[in-house]
């Protein structure tokens, strides 16, 4: 579904990826576990088109999203959760689910403003709000359920459980595991080693900007070695 | 004189003072509301300087001092805003979009040299002599407002800042486009990721900042005598008033044109002596307590 094949990126003069290649397949989880500077972010970024392509190509659903911009990328069908959130300031709740609901919400889209609600029942008290008065959690899950709302094919997640407490941990990965079974397509990049891989098909381990490991979550968990050697666990 | 006079007498003085005074305040408010607006939320929206800005707003003020000789005045009031936003459009596809990436030191200098540019342009489309621009008969007379004669024409200008500015207020707050416009300020990458072509509601904003700096030069020309300098001598003031009110902000270019109009108009008239400072040291006071502005888009 996604490809990318030996992708080069960065920040201004500093390349962080290095040839990075992956592949996430239709209707699975992937998972991008690394340490810290990795450049599991900055693979994300590359792919929304935040950050420029330097080298290297990337596919989505077999035709090209080299050099795409954001927006066009998002109309190809990717969400993003960013790590920050960025939720908009400026805009209470129900106008922040708004901007991704005018845009992509046809007669038949499997996710509404209603669906949402009834899957986070939380934004659904908290419509008027402005997005700055949220809690992390209900900040996290109102940017999941902006990008649901542009019925993606693909939805991509920046350490979804960064900072936020154990119960809401447990909430947002009941509510992914659902998405999951329900076969909608992930790439998640978590720092989180067991939230990560019990919600994963497939997992990527990247170090210094290229992929090292590659298998399945059974694979990863069974191997001690890998774990200790990449990702300090 | 009966006691009552003699007291009422220099009271009654005072009041029409302050009302006359609070009306030329607003008249000037309301003129650089019109101006400062586009210009903020343009850099809010893009961090863009455009620095011709008030250049817009001279050449605004001789369309419809040109227009309005030949068809009359409310055909230069219409045609000016018109022909300063398509002025934009070429302005935007000829230097701003590719300058975009080029970093704020690039983008003012560009736009300041285009200052000149213009100002020598405007003497060669119309000469170096000061235009008068008639004021339309339905609008020149007076007034009568709480016993005191006010010109209708100012009282206008008060009128269609204030509508402008909630005409404004409804779209940013009440429709799509609106918030669409608030997140592209707030996190134009986010608003990127969420399928909002961020670029082409820039080019729709700057059009509109356009053509307002257009309609304030045009309904500012029959009370000043237009000249190519006046671009020129209105850019500092509405620098001041986005740095004061703070960037990117409906609401803080509205506070700052405010605070600008009443400190020049009343420092004007009750400290003639300090006039020219009082804004500054206002503007000096604002950067060392909050140098984001009273009111920034980003808090």
């Amino acid at each position: 579904m996604l490809e990318l094949k030996a992708i080069k990126s960065g920040y201004g003069e500093t390349q962080v990826l290095h040839g990075l290649s992956l592949d996430a397949g239709r209707g699975r989880v992937t998972a991008i576990l690394g340490r810290n500077g990795a450049g599991k972010s900055t693979t994300l970024k590359t792919v929304m088109g935040l950050l420029p392509l330097k080298g290297g190509e990337i596919r989505f659903e077999g035709s090209p999203l080299t050099n795409a911009r954001p927006f066009n990328i998002a109309k190809r069908g990717i969400a993003y959760v960013p790590e920050t959130r960025d939720i908009f300031p400026s805009l209470s709740v129900r106008e922040n689910l708004e901007l991704a609901e005018k845009r992509f919400c046809g007669p038949a889209a499997r996710w509404t403003m209603e669906k949402v609600i009834e899957l986070f029942p939380r934004l659904g008290e908290r419509m008027e709000n402005g997005g700055t008065q949220l809690s992390g959690g209900e900040q996290q899950m109102l940017a999941i359920a902006r990008a649901l709302l542009m019925n993606p094919r693909l939805l991509i997640l920046d350490e979804p459980t960064e900072g936020l407490a154990p119960i809401i941990v447990k909430l947002i990965h009941d509510k992914l595991a659902a998405l999951r079974a329900e076969g909608l397509s992930m790439v998640l990049v978590e720092q989180n080693f067991g939230f990560a891989t019990s919600l994963a098909d497939d997992v990527k381990v990247i170090s210094k900007g290229q992929v090292v490991w590659t298998g399945s979550s059974a694979e990863i968990r069974a191997d001690t070695e890998a774990q200790h050697r990449w990702l300090g666990v | 004189m009966t006691p009552a006079l003699l007291t009422a007498g220099p009271l009654a003085l005072d009041a029409s003072f302050w009302v006359l005074q609070g009306l030329n305040a607003l008249q000037l408010s309301m003129l650089l509301f019109l101006l400062s607006v586009g210009l903020t939320v343009i850099f809010g929206l893009m961090h863009f300087v455009n620095l011709a800005h008030g250049s817009l707003y001279a050449m605004g003020a001789y369309v419809a001092a040109s227009a309005a000789g030949l068809m009359g005045y409310w055909a230069g009031v219409l045609l000016a805003p018109l022909a300063v936003a398509a002025f934009g459009v070429l302005l935007y596809w000829g230097l701003i979009r590719r300058m975009r990436r080029s970093g704020p030191m690039a983008q003012v200098l560009v736009t300041f040299g285009l200052i000149f540019v213009m100002l020598d342009l405007t003497r060669i489309v119309w000469g170096d002599l000061a235009l008068a621009a008639p004021m339309p008969e339905l609008l020149s007379g007076r007034l009568t407002i709480l016993g005191l004669e006010y010109p209708i024409y100012r009282l206008v200008i008060i009128v269609l800042g204030g509508l402008i500015y909630g005409g404004l207020y409804w779209v940013l707050s009440r429709t799509q486009i609106g918030a669409m416009i608030r997140a592209g300020v707030d996190n134009d990458a986010m608003a990127s990721c969420l399928g909002i072509n961020v670029e082409q509601l820039f080019f729709l904003v700057f059009c509109v900042g356009c053509a307002l700096a257009g309609l304030a030069g045009a309904v500012a020309a029959p009370l000043l005598s237009v000249t190519p300098e006046m671009g020129l001598s209105i850019l500092i003031p509405t620098l001041i008033v986005i740095v004061i009110g703070g960037l990117g902000s409906l609401k803080g270019a509205i506070a700052g044109s405010l605070i600008f109009g009443f400190v020049q108009t009343f420092g004007a008239v009750l400290a003639p002596q300090l006039a020219s400072v009082l804004i500054y040291a206002l503007l000096a006071a604002v950067l060392v307590i909050k140098p984001v502005g009273l009111f920034p888009a980003r808090g």
